[in-house]
C-alpha cells in the first residue's frame, strides 16, 4: 500500500447520487486498507438543493472534512457546481466534471441571476487538470440516467491506487442486484475516459 | 469486524452492546437516524417514536425507574422541550442506566439556533460526555451506562452535526446480556414533592463531587505526550480539526467535560509554554478553566459563530502564533455565482398553501417543517418561524394587536400539531381568538426524511399503529370551523383562507394531500407545456417548481419560454391552475391536439 493520501470532495444537486458514490469510494478505501473519514451534511438532499461530500483517505485520517484549498481531486456531478466547488481544490489537484447542466427555477424567475456560460472552460483558466466527460450521453447509451455517478466512479478509478475487481465488488455489494451489470459498464466505460478528454 | 459507520449508526450499535431495553425520541436533524437504525437494525430493543421530546424523556424515564436500560435522543432544541423532566430526573437519578442523546447543530445546517447543550449538563448538574469520531460514539455509549448506573445519574450524550453525520472505521464489540434491575418502589427518590426533592438536591451536590474526582482519572480524559511546547485542550470534533492542523503539539483531549478535570489541566498547562483550547460554539471549557485561575486562551482565536473546520483551527493557531502563516488556497473563489436554495419538491402539497397565503395577502406565523421552505424566495410567504409549534401561539398574539388588516394565518405541519401546536390551539379556544390554523397534513414527519407519528398508523419498528385522527381533535378541542381543503385546488384554499380570516371566531383547515416522496412516491400523469401557446409570462416560474425551467425558445421580446421536466413532474395540476394562456396540459391531452 502506498503511503498517499487522498481528499476527494464531490459536488452535485440533491437527488444525482452523490452520496452513494461518496459511499463506494470509502468502502473501497476501507476494504484496501486505509483509514477513511467522509462527512456529509442531510436533510437538503431530496429538496433541490446543493449536497457535497467530503472523503479523507489515509494511513491515519483525524478531521472527516477537508481543509480549504486541500482538496486532490474535486468530483462535479453538475458543471456550475464544480465551478462554485473549485477553490476547495489544489491548483495542481484533479478535477472531473460531468457536463450535466441544471438551471435551477430561482435564475429563471430572478431578475440579475445569471447560470455561468462555459464553467468548465473558467475551470480550466485556473485548475491544472480538469476533466470533463459528457456521463449524461454515457449513461443514455446504456439505457439508465441513473448511471452517471458510476460512470464519474470510473473516471475517479484511474487516479486511485485500488485495482478494478475491489470497486467492482464493492458495487456490487452497493446497488440492487438487477443493476449491478449495468453498473459494472458504466464503471468500465468511465475508466475509458482517459486524460485525453483534459482538452478535449 | 471492522464496520464503516456514522457517528449516528455508531450509537444505535453503542446502544445494542450495552443490552439497551427502551429508546424513545422524537425525530430532529442531525439526531434522526439513531432511532431509525435501532428501528431497523437492532429489534431487541423496543424503540418507538413519542409526539415530542418531553414525552419520549419521559417514557425513558419510566423505563429506567422500572429496570431497564433505556435511551432517549433529540436535536439540541429537542432538549429545551424535554427540559422540565430532564432538571428534575438530576435529582430522582436512576434505576437501570439512562442517556440522553443531545445532537447539537452548529452552523445551523438543519436548525433554527445553535445553543451549546454542554451547558444543560452544568445547569443540571450532570455527567457529560462528548466522543469525537464513530469508533468513540460506540465505546462511551457502553461506558455512559456503566457510569450512569455507578453514580446513579442520567449522563448527557453530547453530539454535533459532524460527529453524527460523518462515517468512520468502527470496530464491533459483542452485546453485553443485561438483566432488567428489580423495581424497587422509593418514593423518597422517584416522587419529588419539596420534602424529598430537598433531599435529593444533597444527593446531587454529594455526587458531583465523586464525579469531580472521576474525572481526574478516567482514561476518556487523555493526554498525547508529543514533547512540544504548545498543549492544546480540546474535545469533540475539535480535536479531530486540530490534530488535522497540528498533530505533533500535545494534546489534553476531553471525553468527560462535565465536571471538568481542573487538577488535570492545571497541571497540563503549567508544563506548556502556551496552552490553547479549541472549542466550538461557546466557550464553555475556555470559562471555567479561566474561572479556576488557570491561564488558557482562545475564543479570541476561533471565535464563537458557526462550527469550526480544519482551516479555521489553522487560521487560529496563526493568529496565536503557534504556526507559520497558512498557505493559502491558490484557487480563488467564483464570484457572483448564483444561488442553489432548497425548494418544495415537484408535487410537494405544501406549495398550493403558500401559493394561496400569499396571494390573500395575510399574516402567516410559520412553523417548523418542510413547508418553512415556503418562507424563501420566491413564494416568501411566512412572516415568523420561531420553535416546533410556535405558529398558532405567534397569530393568536399577532391577531389580538392586530398585526396585518388582512388576517392572521398559522401554519403547521401534521407532526409539528401533534409535538406542540396541539396546546396552542386550546389557546385560541380559550381565549375566543380570530386566528385561522393551517394545518398541513401530509400523513408523514418529511422534513426528517420521513419518519411515522401518531396519525400515520404504523410505529417506528413497522408495526400496526393506533391512530389519532387531526379532525376529530380538532373537533374535541373546541374548534367549530373545521373545513377541509383539496390543498392541490388553488382556488379553493384562496377562497377557503379568504372566508376564514374574515370570520370572527377561531376556524382550522386541513390540507389533505400526503407527502409525494414518503411512504411512497407518488406520479401521476404529467403535464407538458405547448410551446406555441406559452407566452413566457413566468407565472408558472414564480411558484418554484423544480420541474419548470426556462426552455431554449423565448418569445419576441426575448424571455425565456418555459418547460415542465417529464421524469419529476408528479401531475399535481398547480402550475396548469396558474398559467394565464392555459399553455399547460396533461400530456395525454396534449397529443390528442
Amino acid at each position: 500500500m502506498s503511503n498517499k493520501s487522498y481528499s476527494i470532495l464531490i459536488v452535485g444537486v440533491g437527488g444525482q447520487g452523490v452520496l452513494l458514490a461518496s459511499e463506494i469510494i470509502s468502502e473501497a478505501a476501507m476494504r484496501f486498507g486505509y483509514d477513511v473519514k467522509k462527512s456529509e451534511v442531510h436533510g437538503m438532499s431530496q429538496r433541490g438543493g446543493i449536497v457535497s461530500s467530503h472523503i479523507k483517505i489515509a494511513d491515519k485520517v483525524y478531521a472527516p472534512t477537508i481543509r480549504h484549498g486541500q482538496a486532490d481531486i474535486l468530483i462535479s456531478f453538475e458543471k456550475a457546481e464544480g465551478l462554485r466547488a473549485l477553490d476547495w481544490m489544489k491548483k495542481d489537484g484533479v478535477a472531473i466534471v460531468s457536463q450535466t447542466e441544471l438551471v435551477p427555477a430561482i435564475v429563471t424567475s430572478t431578475k440579475g441571476l445569471e447560470y455561468p456560460k462555459n464553467p468548465v472552460e473558467k475551470m480550466r483558466e485556473r485548475a491544472d487538470k480538469v476533466i470533463s466527460a459528457d456521463a449524461d450521453k454515457i449513461a443514455a447509451e446504456l439505457g439508465n440516467p441513473r448511471l452517471v455517478n458510476t460512470i464519474l466512479l470510473g473516471i475517479l478509478s484511474n487516479y486511485m491506487p485500488f485495482p478494478t475487481d475491489l470497486w467492482i465488488d464493492v458495487i456490487r455489494c452497493r446497488v440492487k442486484e438487477r443493476f449491478v451489470e449495468i453498473n459494472i459498464q458504466a464503471f468500465n466505460r468511465g475508466r475509458d475516459v482517459k486524460l485525453s478528454a483534459v482538452e478535449a | 469486524m471492522k464496520e464503516l459507520l456514522s457517528g449516528n449508526e455508531a450509537v444505535a450499535r453503542g446502544v445494542f452492546e450495552a443490552g439497551v431495553k427502551l429508546a424513545s425520541a422524537y425525530p430532529g436533524t442531525p439526531s434522526t437516524e439513531i432511532m431509525e437504525t435501532i428501528g431497523a437494525k437492532f429489534p431487541s430493543i423496543y424503540a418507538q417514536w413519542s409526539p415530542n421530546e418531553k414525552v419520549a424523556y419521559e417514557v425513558g424515564v419510566g423505563a429506567s425507574i422500572g429496570g431497564g436500560r433505556a435511551l432517549v435522543t433529540m436535536k439540541h432544541v429537542g432538549l429545551n422541550v424535554a427540559a422540565d423532566p430532564y432538571m428534575t430526573h438530576a435529582y430522582t437519578g436512576v434505576n437501570a442506566g439512562f442517556l440522553i442523546v443531545s445532537a447539537d447543530d452548529p452552523e445551523m445546517h438543519s436548525s433554527q439556533n445553535e445553543q451549546d447543550n454542554r451547558y444543560f449538563a452544568k445547569f443540571a448538574n450532570v455527567p457529560m460526555l462528548e466522543p469525537s469520531d464513530s469508533q468513540e460514539s460506540k465505546d462511551m455509549i457502553v461506558t455512559g451506562y456503566e457510569l450512569s448506573e455507578m453514580f446513579d445519574t442520567p449522563v448527557l450524550y453530547r453530539m454535533t452535526t459532524r460527529i453524527s453525520h460523518s462515517k468512520g472505521i468502527v470496530e464491533l464489540d459483542d452485546a453485553t446480556e443485561t438483566v432488567n434491575k428489580e423495581y424497587v418502589k422509593d418514593a423518597s427518590k422517584y416522587v419529588m414533592i419539596p420534602s424529598n426533592a430537598r433531599g435529593r438536591h444533597v444527593v446531587i451536590e454529594e455526587r458531583i463531587d465523586k464525579l469531580r474526582k472521576f474525572s481526574e482519572n478516567t482514561l476518556m480524559n487523555f493526554i498525547e505526550e508529543n514533547g512540544s511546547k504548545v498543549g492544546i485542550i480540546t474535545s469533540g470534533v475539535s480535536y479531530q480539526y486540530a490534530k488535522d492542523v497540528a498533530p505533533d503539539f500535545d494534546y489534553l483531549k476531553l471525553g468527560f467535560t462535565n465536571p471538568i478535570p481542573l487538577k488535570k489541566i492545571e497541571a497540563f498547562v503549567n508544563s506548556h509554554d502556551v496552552v490553547l483550547v479549541v472549542e466550538e460554539l461557546e466557550p464553555y471549557l475556555e470559562d471555567q478553566i479561566k474561572a479556576a485561575g488557570i491561564k488558557v486562551e482562545g475564543k479570541k482565536y476561533f471565535g464563537n459563530l458557526g462550527e469550526l473546520s480544519p482551516y479555521r483551527v489553522a487560521e487560529g493557531f496563526h493568529k496565536a502564533g503557534v504556526i507559520d502563516a497558512l498557505k493559502v488556497a491558490e484557487i480563488g473563489v467564483e464570484k457572483n455565482m448564483f444561488p442553489r436554495p432548497p425548494v418544495l419538491c415537484a408535487g410537494c402539497p405544501h406549495r398550493g398553501a403558500f401559493m394561496a397565503l400569499k396571494k390573500a395577502g395575510v399574516a402567516v406565523a410559520g412553523d417548523i417543517g418542510c413547508y418553512t421552505l415556503g418562507a424563501l424566495e420566491p413564494l416568501n410567504a411566512m412572516d415568523t418561524c420561531v420553535c416546533m409549534g410556535a405558529s398558532i401561539g405567534n397569530a393568536i398574539g399577532m391577531e389580538k394587536v392586530q398585526a396585518s388588516d388582512k388576517g392572521t394565518v398559522a401554519v403547521i405541519g401534521d407532526s409539528t400539531f401533534f409535538h406542540s401546536g396541539i396546546t396552542g390551539l386550546i389557546d385560541a379556544v380559550y381565549n375566543k381568538s380570530n386566528v385561522t390554523v393551517m394545518i398541513l397534513d401530509n400523513s408523514i414527519t418529511a422534513m426528517t426524511g420521513g419518519q411515522e407519528h401518531p396519525s400515520t398508523g404504523k410505529t417506528l419498528m413497522g408495526k400496526e399503529a393506533g391512530k389519532v385522527d387531526i379532525a376529530t381533535l380538532v373537533k374535541a378541542l373546541g374548534v367549530k370551523r373545521l373545513i377541509n381543503v383539496d390543498a392541490y385546488d388553488y382556488e379553493q384554499v384562496l377562497s377557503t383562507i379568504k372566508e376564514e380570516v374574515a370570520t370572527p371566531e377561531p376556524s382550522v383547515i386541513l390540507t389533505s394531500r400526503p407527502c409525494v416522496l414518503m411512504p411512497a412516491r407518488i406520479m401521476d400523469e404529467p403535464f407538458v407545456i405547448d410551446s406555441e401557446l406559452c407566452t413566457a409570462c413566468s407565472a408558472c416560474f414564480k411558484i418554484s417548481c423544480p420541474a419548470i425551467s426556462a426552455s431554449e425558445e423565448t418569445n419576441k421580446h426575448g424571455r425565456p419560454k418555459a418547460i415542465i421536466d417529464q421524469s419529476i413532474c408528479t401531475g399535481c395540476t398547480l402550475c396548469a391552475q396558474v398559467c394565464p394562456p392555459e399553455a399547460i396540459m396533461l400530456k395525454s391531452q396534449f397529443v390528442e391536439v
